[in-house]
């Protein structure tokens, strides 16, 4: 009996104290982004793994997304004779919750879990070690460039997946489906709000990209230096990557659009 | 460090094409392009019943949207509901005897403010009131009304 409350209290402590060093690991990351400024070509080096490697997942997803929703929200919307709306149904969709979302999901799957594995592994051979013993702060030269790419990568590529998502759904409705074209596009003019909608979905993926970010370089950080750690914390990265983001998407789209 | 132009090129053109897609959704797909929401003109109307309008409901003249409700609120004093709707600045104007009205957008569909203007010369100024008003059709009394009438006391 006595094991299960020890057990419970060691988790409480655990999970709290890594928490803590989470939250120190983010202050220091912070502090360092000033010093990758005076460096930009560190940055530009990260924006080319983080963010246009991911370019192609992001557009051909974006681009699927998109055609689906045509395809199943012409279903629905013929059954009212609402065709027209299709344009509306597909912008807001995609703007409001699907560009963030699932472009921050594609994210930490393709570019979170990467940078998990290759900090891991910089600590598992002892690199982030020796940067210290050639007294080079580790932080400020690898994870704050790497933090930097992902925040400003992440909100560029939700609004690719936004965008191309609805040319996308532009190709199936009007297309195939055979949608008015003008209808598409001043349905869509008509019943989207510049700072409701748009700005609302930016701030999303603003947030999300800071989040998904911190986790994968923070596991990535505090891994145990083996094999079986860093896989560890690349799992731990996509999976709590994945449930943050869901998370926080309820919080902000009810405190966004919500009437709260 | 080694300068590595392709990777350059490609982050540049990676981040063009991000701003590109953020300037599409803004011009493209919001109200941006088409509605510029600050030197507007402002007009209010009186309503005995708003209905189900809302704000940013759209303000026709003949059936072309020339504007959009920014607010709807009670008057404490006589309660009835104040609209107020911003109207694009090149129809500024409308005649001072200017009709409002509510109306729905099909059987189900939305509600709108609809301005019939009248034959007056003065023009309405901006943040001036439209006297005419006429309120919104509510769907519930009309079938209450037509559900009930036969069964009025006073005609048995």
């Amino acid at each position: 009996m006595i094991i299960i409350f020890t057990q419970l209290g060691v988790a409480t402590r655990t999970s709290f104290a890594k928490l803590g060093r989470g939250t120190f690991f983010l202050i220091q990351t912070l502090a360092g982004i000033a010093s990758v400024l005076a460096r930009p070509r560190l940055l530009s080096k990260q924006l080319y793994s983080v963010g246009v490697l991911s370019f192609l997942i992001i557009t051909i997803s974006g681009l699927f997304v998109g055609m689906v929703l045509a395809l199943q929200g012409y279903y629905t919307l013929s059954d009212f004779g609402a065709e027209e709306a299709l344009g509306q149904m597909i912008a807001t969709s995609l703007v409001r919750e699907l560009g963030p979302v699932v472009a921050a999901l594609l994210f930490a799957g393709r570019a979170g879990s990467a940078l998990t594995a290759e900090i891991g592994l910089m600590k598992a051979t002892e690199q982030l070690s020796g940067m210290e013993m050639m007294a080079i702060d580790p932080i400020n030269r690898i994870v704050s460039p790497r933090f930097l790419a992902g925040f400003i990568s992440m909100p560029l590529l939700a609004a690719l997946f936004s965008s191309i998502g609805i040319v996308g759904g532009h190709v199936v409705g009007v297309g195939v489906l055979g949608v008015d074209d003008g209808a598409y596009w001043t349905q869509m003019q008509s019943n989207l709000d510049f700072y409701d909608d748009i700005v609302n979905g930016f701030i999303k993926s603003v947030v999300f990209g800071f989040v998904i970010t911190w986790i994968a370089l923070f596991e990535g950080y505090d891994t145990l230096p083996t094999s079986e750690g860093i896989s560890r914390a690349t799992t731990r990265t996509v999976v709590n990557s994945a449930f943050t983001i869901l998370g926080l998407d309820f919080i902000l789209t009810a405190l966004m659009f919500g009437d709260l | 460090m080694q300068h590595n132009t392709t990777q350059d090129t490609l982050v540049g053109l990676f981040v063009a094409s991000g701003i590109g897609a953020l300037f599409f959704m803004a011009m493209q797909i919001s109200n941006l392009g088409t509605f510029n929401a600050k030197d507007n003109y402002t007009i209010s109307a009186d309503f005995e019943n708003s209905g189900g309008l809302k704000v940013k409901s759209p303000v026709v003249i003949g059936g072309v949207k020339i504007g959009r409700v920014t607010d709807i609120s009670l008057d404490k004093k006589n309660f009835r509901s104040v609209v107020k709707m911003s109207i694009d600045p090149q129809y500024n104007a409308l005649p001072e005897d200017t009709t409002a009205s509510i109306f729905t957008a099909g059987l189900l569909g939305e509600q709108y403010v609809s301005l019939e203007p009248g034959g007056s010369d003065t023009p309405l100024k901006n943040n001036s009131k439209v006297e005419i008003t006429q309120s919104a059709i509510v769907l519930e009394e009309l079938i209450g009304q037509f559900l009930f009438k036969d069964k009025d006391p006073d005609k048995k």
